[in-house]
């Protein structure tokens, strides 16, 4: 490759009339750039083993706890103890922390809970909504805090976990109404000429009972690993500009840092949002399991 | 080496292509969801707070394609 461009340039003083063009010549440079700073210790790029990470304890067990294992471990101790604190001396007016900790608990009972379930039927559900939504965020907010930089949920087993909460949460929601109902109901729509049956319940079990809790899970799953990687990759790409490349890459360096940062800033928006969804799908299951009628 | 062959080698997993492309239909759906509900709330702003919990319902619907087109790559591309 650099004997191509030097040949190009030597053509070039020469006052050779068959030069190739300049902007393949361009591309083919910072091809090779690029290729070469990969195959060094340049360039790296963000893969999905990120979320493998090496056990860091009792590795080789069935119990290896991981770097992402002890983030969530302490996503969880720093969710018990604010709780812990914030409501331990509850107090009539409340001061500065209690009243924080009162609006995220609110926000959950009011907006959520008694918005989409009524007030009876919210308030039952409240503990398990409000345990899935502040599981969800904080450990979805571990995702953007430095030094932690990788999210509790990025790994299948929480999503998971919560998604299967949220599963049987619903179905029992609707057993325990009436079984017959609920059946009917998530099964065969009314309105619908009967020959239609035939093709219709398959596929309202398919996205009933199948598709539900695959969602759930994929959904925030895919939202915290990608999250991950495009900060990666911003990063990365900004040190690789800036340190290894250097010169004229820097401004190309900069531009990666600043959308670094603007995405850092959406993921915080990202964390909440999803755990918002999260519980607010839970919500609407439940919701449409205890219905009476469609 | 000419610069065709350096640049429009392909490498790595083609799976990637197929999440570009599976994220063309959420995409649209999400706009469209959204783009409804500033409609909805410019002609009455007394329900933007109900149709913001409808848009958020519609919106993680329609994304869940494209979350699933994500999964399908990291599943099937190894």
């Amino acid at each position: 490759m650099r004997a191509c461009a030097e040949c190009f340039l030597a053509r070039r003083r020469t006052g050779c009339t068959d030069a190739p063009k300049l902007e393949p010549v361009l591309f083919t440079q910072a091809a090779t750039l690029i290729a070469n700073a990969e195959s060094s210790d340049g360039f790296h790029a963000p893969s999905i083993w990120e979320f493998f990470p090496d056990a860091v304890l009792f590795a080789g067990t069935p119990f290896a706890i991981t770097r992402i294992n002890l983030i969530q471990m302490l996503a969880t101790a720093v969710l018990v103890i604010l709780f812990v604190i914030g409501t331990r001396r509850m107090k009539l007016v409340p001061g500065r922390f209690q009243s924080v900790v009162e609006m995220g608990l609110d926000f959950v009972r009011v907006n959520i809970a008694q918005d989409l379930l009524g007030r009876k039927d919210g308030n039952r559900f409240l503990p398990i909504l409000t345990t899935i939504f502040f599981m969800t965020l904080f450990m979805n907010l571990t995702g953007v805090i430095p030094f932690l930089n990788i999210a509790g949920t990025s790994v299948i087993a929480v999503p998971l976990l919560l998604a299967a909460v949220s599963y049987v949460m619903f179905i029992y929601a609707g057993v325990k109404k009436s079984p017959g109902n609920f059946f009917k109901n998530s099964l065969m729509p009314s309105g619908v000429p009967w020959p239609l049956y035939i093709i219709i319940i398959p596929l309202e079990f398919l996205s009933t009972f199948i598709i539900r809790p695959v969602t759930l899970t994929l959904r925030l799953l895919m939202n915290m690993i990608v999250g991950h990687l495009m900060l990666v990759l911003f990063f990365a790409a900004t040190q690789f500009f800036v340190v290894t490349l250097s010169g004229w890459w820097t401004a190309l360096g900069v531009g990666t840092l600043a959308f670094g940062l603007v995405f850092t800033l959406f993921e915080l928006l990202v964390a909440f949002l999803q755990a918002y969804v999260f519980t607010i799908l839970s919500a609407v299951y439940i919701q449409l399991a205890i219905a009476d009628e469609h | 080496m000419d610069a065709t062959t350096v640049l429009a080698e392909v490498s790595g997993s083609i799976a990637t292509v197929g999440y570009g492309l599976a994220a063309i239909g959420p995409a649209i759906g999400v706009g469209i969801v959204v783009g409804k509900t500033i409609e909805g709330v410019a002609r009455q702003p007394e329900l933007a707070g109900r149709l913001q919990v409808l848009m958020f319902i519609g919106i993680a619907f329609t994304e869940a394609l494209a979350f699933i087109g994500i999964a399908t790559g990291f599943i099937f591309g190894f």
